[in-house]
């Protein structure tokens, strides 16, 4: 008898109580939980607040002044050369080209090698999906959040976040997913607990997280 | 070089080492401390966090009751995806499967996400003896693996470590660490990523647990906070994940409850900062040969027991050690298994029978049935009700029908309660021993051995009355003191 079937024997024996062919499924399951969370606030104030209290930095910006915005944030990290999420837009590369900064592109078929993901200070990338009510990210591996790697090696992550991506809360979020892409949420800086359950802010992921938020109100 | 749980002593035993040391009871108190008052607040954030905990019981039990099911669909997903699925029906086989994984590689390194089911099955040390190095990559377990120690918190497994404590680990077994090493918690932390950063770039397998896996979608979750599990779930070309088979939800929509019951439960926070998911292999996005190695491991023996099988529920978030009042005095080692606390007490004699050994027949009485393990476990795990039931199982077990001390004194106990004349030869005869022992008010250890100076030795018995109330009454009313039944007489005749 292969494991498998072992397995599958010991879970019918264990359970004489229950007949094999009915999935008692999702109608003797309550729930009554909220599907939507109460914010009066606005969920776009709730998800910067709630990104900051991660200690990442948040900004609101203007869709116009988004390559200003990440020049800025560069520069502030004193980052150079940067890698782009190839589904962001042309425009922002050519200006950050033009900001003096060294620009780099990952296309399918020739992404960066380990060497050329550390060399990078910097990835800016968009985003799939985010949550107010956890100030959470959620990259889908797409040309606009880029593959996983890249977000992951480059010490400082700028993410670019649009007002229409935003939900209330976890069950709003799920809705939106492809379960089967590779998916990475994001809620805040790396961190550990580990030492005396002190929260640090930086280990192995990006030490900086920037959020730009696009928000044609502000 | 990390040690395995194997040939630990008893609670009792462990816990009488751990309660003689005055720095592990200090950093524990402060831990468990600190995360108590953090996740109250968390939770009270959120308005119907009992519904989510009764919705996350019902998901969790309806996964027990079609285990079968769910596992074939999860199989046929994960294939479907690129993935490769095996079973593994203990330890040992899992062991098997993984090191057969490795070598085919032929690496001779692996780089390792914090996974408790790896450390049920010793997987370190079989990949050890087969001449494959582990390297753990979770802050703490690096910690406890620098220091050759135990793991002794299923979320923080250096809980039992101050940062003084940590800093000389480091600066004795870290190699290439800085001579000027700082305590400061961000200090130690840039050194654990100096030292792990060059391994992840070159890392060719890493070996992962996981939290939840979806059946409808064939996909796997990992919660993480340091981006080591990033590093081991996306760099190196193969992944092998080892998960337990009570890890399983139903649908991918289930994921909405244990996305909020999880980290709020853990780390005391909305969202821990990161979370992976992936289903089988992603074209040029991560490992290219992606494996899950599905463990059995006594679950099924668990699954069987109806009352015991609601631990199974468990999503090892550690809310129930950081309530314990007896975790947060002796810890995590003092249990003697790979899960500490109440968890524990119970998940382990439920895995591997009560008749295993010492250790799984001292867990079920290493709690003192305060009930707040139950009060704050997302999944609404019974604890004190699995404890009571285990403590049934192993006196059956220990005694075989044949009565041990405690029920024969029980026996005679209630043999004598129910003869008033017995009852009251008794009292008189221990009026005479409290007349003997005029000058104490409690009785100390018993100058005997076995069990009975075991429990008088921890317990303070009040000297008996020198008279009973019967004989009091009669000396002062100079009748008879009401029985029950005309006791019960004159309460039916009250209005």
């Amino acid at each position: 008898m292969s494991a498998k079937d072992d397995i599958i024997t010991r879970i019918r024996t264990a359970r004489p109580d229950v007949s094999s062919d009915t999935l008692s499924g999702a109608h003797t399951i309550p729930r009554n939980y909220l599907r939507s969370p109460s914010i009066p606030e606005g969920i776009v104030n709730r998800f910067c607040e709630r990104v900051a209290d991660y200690k990442a930095r948040v900004e609101r910006v203007p869709a116009a002044d988004i390559p200003t915005a990440i020049a800025a944030a560069l520069k502030d990290m004193d980052a150079t050369r940067v890698a782009v999420a190839a589904g962001l837009p042309e425009g922002w590369r050519t200006a950050l080209t033009a900001a003096g900064i060294d620009v780099v592109t990952e296309t399918p078929g020739a992404e960066l090698d380990i060497d050329a993901l550390q060399s990078l200070d910097a990835v800016v990338t968009g985003s799939a999906v985010a949550i107010a009510d956890t100030g959470t990210i959620i990259l889908d591996g797409s040309a606009t959040s880029g593959r996983r790697a890249l977000t992951l090696v480059p010490d400082t992550h700028i993410c670019i976040v649009s007002v229409e991506d935003i939900v209330d809360g976890v069950p709003a979020a799920l809705a939106r997913l492809t379960p089967t892409s590779p998916l990475t949420w994001i809620s805040g800086p790396s961190a550990t607990s580990d030492i005396e359950l002190q929260r640090v802010e930086g280990v192995h992921g990006p030490r900086t997280l920037h959020v730009l938020v696009v928000d044609s109100s502000v | 070089m990390s040690r395995a749980f194997i040939g630990m002593p008893a609670f009792p035993v462990g816990a009488k080492e751990a309660l003689n040391d005055p720095q592990l009871r200090s950093n524990l108190r402060h831990a468990t401390t600190t995360i108590r008052d953090k996740r109250s607040r968390v939770i009270a954030e959120l308005p119907d966090w009992e519904d989510l905990r009764l919705s996350g019981a019902a998901i969790k039990d309806d996964v027990g009751r079609h285990l079968d099911r769910y596992l074939e669909q999860f199989e046929a997903e994960f294939t479907a995806a690129g993935g490769h699925v095996h079973w593994a029906r203990d330890a040992a086989e899992a062991n098997r499967i993984v090191v057969d994984l490795v070598r085919a590689t032929g690496e001779t390194e692996v780089v390792k996400v914090k996974s408790m089911v790896t450390v049920e099955c010793a997987l370190n040390e079989a990949l050890a003896e087969a001449g494959i190095t582990a390297l753990e990559t979770d802050l703490a377990e690096l910690i406890v693996q620098l220091a050759g120690d135990l793991p002794s918190h299923i979320l923080v497994p250096a809980i039992h470590l101050s940062r003084g404590e940590i800093r000389e680990i480091f600066l004795e077994n870290m190699s290439g660490v800085r001579d000027d090493l700082t305590d400061d918690p961000a200090d130690l932390a840039g050194s654990a990523r100096t030292y792990l950063r060059k391994r992840f770039m070159s890392a060719k397998v890493g070996i992962s647990g996981a939290n939840f896996m979806i059946a409808d979608t064939g996909t796997l979750v990992v919660l993480e906070s340091e981006g080591n599990g990033r590093m081991c779930l996306t760099l190196p070309e193969t992944l092998i994940s080892v998960v337990g088979i009570e890890k399983m939800l139903p649908t991918w929509s289930d994921l909405e409850v244990f996305m909020q019951l999880l980290p709020r439960s853990s780390t005391a926070e909305r969202m821990n900062p990161y979370t992976t998911m992936w289903t089988g292999a992603h074209a040029d996005d991560g490992p290219k040969n992606v494996h899950v190695v599905l463990l059995d491991n006594g679950r099924t023996r668990a699954l069987a027991d109806p009352v015991g099988r609601q631990a199974l529920r468990c999503i090892r978030c550690s809310a129930c050690l950081n309530v314990c009042p007896v975790y947060e005095r002796v810890g995590g080692k003092a249990y003697g298994s790979v899960y500490p606390g109440p968890i524990g007490a119970i998940l382990n004699p439920l895995l591997h029978g009560v008749d295993n050994g010492p250790v799984e027949r001292s867990l079920p009485f290493a709690s003192t049935l305060c009930g707040r393990c139950f009060e704050v476990c997302p999944v609404r795990i019974d604890i004190p009700e699995v404890l009571i039931h285990l403590r049934g199982r192993v006196v059956e077990e220990t005694h075989h029908g044949v009565p041990g001390p405690e029920e024969l004194g029980m026996r005679a106990a209630g043999f004598v309660l129910a003869k008033p004349g017995l009852l009251g030869a008794a009292q008189r005869a221990l009026g005479l021993v409290a007349r003997a022992l005029r000058h104490r008010s409690t009785i100390g250890a018993l100058p005997i051995q076995g069990w009975a100076a075991n429990w008088t030795g921890a317990r303070d018995i009040p000297v008996p009355p020198r008279q009973s109330f019967r004989r009091w009454w009669r000396r002062s009313h100079k009748t008879q003191p009401p029985t029950p039944h005309t006791a019960q007489q004159t309460r039916s005749e009250t209005p």
